[in-house]
This record gives C-alpha cells, structure tokens and sequence, in this order.
C-alpha cells in the first residue's frame, strides 16, 4: 500500500499543474485497472443520488458529494 | 538509406524489436483512444427504495434511463418518488403536519466534444405545499495526458414554500450553487479526487410548520410551542478528498472524507471507507462504513429560556449537535443473456443501517421535567433493490 499523506498530494498537483516539463506518470495503456467499474465512486449512478438524498435529509452537511459524472480520468 | 533498411530487414533481433514497436504502438493507440473521455453508457435503472427509521417510512421508485445519441451526446431523464408514512418525532410532539408524498422529475443532457465534456440538467420536485427546481451547468476537461481532469459547476435552484393550512402562505427561496473539482490519476492502482462546493441559500428557509419550545410556567407541562425563526440567508463550503485504490487482486478500496462549514455556524465532518470485492465475474460485493459529525446552528436551543428569547430560533434536530455512523452491504449478480437490444444486466440489492446519537436533542415524549428528558436517538434501516440494463 502507497502512502500518500495530503500535503504531498498538494504539492505533486501544484507540480503538475505548474510545470510542463513534468510528463504524465501513468501512460493511458497503464490504466486498465482504474478504468475497472468496480474503481468507480458512482457504480451505479440511481443508488449513489439516493444514498446522498438521504443522507442530505438527515444531516445539515451538503455539497462536494461527488456526482455520478466522470472525473476519474480514466474512461 | 537502402542499405540501411535492407540491414535491419534481415537483422532478426532488430525487426522483432521493430515488430514489437508497432504493436506497442498499435496497442497505445487503441488504448488512448479507449481512455479518451468518453459518455456514460446507454443503462437504464429501476429501483424500489425503502427507508424505515424515526417513526416513518419512506418508499418509492427510481428510474433512470440514458442514451446515446451520435457519440457525442448522451440524453438522460430520471423520475423518482418518496411515498411517506408515520410520524416523525417533530409531528408526534406537536401534530404538525407534513407532506406525504414527492415526485422528482430530472431531465439532462452531455455534449462531449474531444477532451470537454458540457453537461446540463432541469430538476423539477413536487410536493403538495413544496415546489423546487433547479437547472444545473458542468463542465469537464481532461488535461495532461488524460491524468487529470478539472471540473467546473454551477447550480441555480428556486422554491416555492407553502403551508397546507393556510392556502395564502406562499414563500420563495433561491439557491445557487458554485463548484470545482480536480481528480488525479497517482499511481496505477490510486486515483484520487479533490471538491469545494459553496452553496449560497437566500429566502424563506425555515420548515413552516416546525416550532421551537420554551419553558412558560403558565403552561401545565411546564413549556410551550412557538414557530421557528431562521436567517434568511445560508452560506456553506464543503470540502472533500475522495480517493480510490486498486488492491493487488481484483478488489477496490474506496475513502472519503469530508469538511463543511456554514454561517450558522455548523461545523461537520465525515469519513467513508468502502471494500469492494468481486467473486467469479458475475457477483460484485461491497461493504463500507460511514461516520458523521456536526456541531449545533448558533441559534438552535432543544428549549429556549422564554418565548421570543432571541431573534432567530430554531429546534429541528438536524441544526443540532449530534454524532452518526452507519454501515452497509451491497451484492450486485450480472446476466449477460441478451434479450432483443438488451446487452446486459444486474440485479442489486443493498442494505445500509444508519444512527444518530443527538446531544442536545430531547426527546419531549419521553416524559420528564422540561429540558431534561432523555436524549433523542434516531436509528434507520435502508434497502435498495434494482435492476440495470445496459443496451
């Protein structure tokens, strides 16, 4: 297991988004497995807008949930 | 050049090197194009959905259906319905009443065109005294190799508020929601994603029948009821990392946690971690746990000191301080028999338990002197069942 702590995070996005001498690490042809459905956030799109739903109901927390969209860069 | 050529024609190792270079290339291409952004797939889903828990129940169906049309746009359109029944801890205090049922309709569209996806919806929710909608814009762009993809939103919602008991009581509400999120591929097997959302309320945004209590000593119980009062203002900022993780045989690792914090001084948080691992192809199993936590709106009181004791009032347990944690269980089976245009399928079945220990909640029909009955707890059982089609 990988241990990426948040700051590293942080600085490895600063990084990527700052320099364009930095070419992408992970070439497409290597991206099967995180373009595997069960890698997906949203599997099913009808039960993750439920789930939020009811948790919106009983909480007072909303927002940044995650949609059913892409986002994952690897469709 | 000739001589050249015709030495690398007849070297071996060299034109197996060149060989295994145009499949890698061959290989490249393909799978770039596979990874380029794409639409989501042509499904539809039909869900029964049941929440039992605080002495109500709700049930209904989803359905969603999506599809394509020319590759570069993809129609969707869900319709979705809570049908309620009992009463909550509110009505059973003071008999107020509550709408019995909601009828969801969302229509909405993408518009993919290379690397950016557009995406628009209409919301439109119906109760018998509660009338919402929304239109909602994103976009998504994949940059850097398809590593990253940044995504832009924005929300506009507005409501209409009544009271079943007055046909005159009539009160609007706008809604506007902002939102940006970066998602990154890490490693092979780590994808994580980063979101804000700041959410902006402005109207009438108080429950109009839910009333808040103070102690009154004319009052043979000891206290009395009053109507709510909230700002008619609500800012809030949630932040969330999401991560997922590809576990050396085939199984995934989701986590989430979240921040939040709004104007009426709620602060709260939440963790998520989520197993999923499948079994021989046809079965996918999930388990995941969840932990939640928030503090109390600056002006919730479980009873105030007096009637009118502060401008804003407020009672509604979900304003209060309280803690929560669930956990769930997921199977999903796949058939693969085509029948006419359908290529696959899944059946689902879910079932999620959720609890809420409240600290500054009472539970007034518990009995007990005022401001000292026990703690109100709040438990739930949530089952999903439904079907997806792929065509």
């Amino acid at each position: 297991m990988i241990k990426i702590s948040l700051p590293s995070c942080i600085m490895l996005l600063l990084l990527v988004s700052g320099c364009s001498k930095i070419e992408p690490w992970v070439k497409p042809y290597e991206r099967d497995q995180l373009a595997d459905p069960i890698m997906s956030s949203a599997r099913d799109p009808v039960s993750k807008s439920y789930m939020t739903h009811v948790y919106q109901a009983r909480e007072a927390a909303r927002g940044a949930e995650g949609g059913a969209g892409g986002g994952c860069g690897c469709n | 050049m000739q001589k050249h050529i015709t030495q690398v024609a007849k070297s071996t190792p060299k034109a197996l090197r060149l060989s295994k270079a145009v499949m890698f290339f061959s290989l490249w291409t393909s799978v770039s194009q596979l990874h380029a952004a794409i639409l989501p797939e042509d499904r539809a889903d039909f869900m029964y959905h049941s929440y039992e828990g605080g002495g109500i129940e709700i049930t209904g169906p989803s359905i969603l259906v999506r599809k394509q049309i020319d590759d570069k746009f993809s129609f969707y359109g869900n319709y979705y319905v809570d049908n309620i029944t009992g009463a909550s801890i509110d009505v059973v205090a003071t008999a107020s009443p509550y709408e019995e049922n909601r009828t969801e309709y969302k229509a909405g569209m993408e518009y993919l065109r290379d690397q950016v996806t557009l995406k628009t919806s209409y919301t439109h929710s119906e109760e018998n005294d509660f009338l919402a909608q929304s239109v909602n814009f994103d976009v998504s762009q994949e940059i850097f190799g398809g590593m990253s993809t940044v995504s832009l939103g924005y929300s506009y919602g507005w409501d209409e508020v009544g009271r079943s008991t007055d046909p005159t009581f009539s009160r609007d509400v706008d809604r506007q929601s902002y939102r940006v999120s970066l998602s990154q591929v890490l490693t092979k097997k780590l994808i994580a994603e980063l979101a804000v959302e700041t959410i902006t309320d402005e109207g009438f945004l108080n429950n109009p029948y839910r009333q808040v209590r103070y102690f009154d000593a004319t009052a043979a119980r000891g206290f009395n009821y009053e109507f709510e009062v909230y700002p008619n203002t609500r800012t809030s900022t949630a932040v969330a990392l999401r991560a997922a993780y590809y576990l050396p045989y085939r199984a995934a690792l989701h986590a989430e946690y979240r921040i939040y914090e709004d104007t009426w001084g709620i602060k709260a948080s939440n963790i998520e971690l989520k197993y999923t691992h499948p079994f021989k192809d046809k079965w996918i199993f999930d388990i995941s746990l969840r932990g939640y936590e928030q503090t109390a709106a600056d002006f919730y009181a479980d009873i105030f000191p007096g009637a009118n004791a502060q401008n804003f009032l407020a009672r509604d347990k979900e304003l209060s301080t309280f803690t929560g944690g669930s956990y769930g269980f997921g199977v999903s089976y796949e058939f693969t028999k085509e029948w006419g245009f359908i290529d696959k399928g899944t059946f689902n079945f879910s079932f999620n338990h959720l609890e809420y220990e409240y600290e500054n909640f009472r539970d007034v029909t518990a009995g007990g002197a005022p401001g000292s009955e026990p703690l109100y707890f709040l438990d739930a059982d949530i089952v999903q069942m439904y079907i997806s089609l792929w065509y």
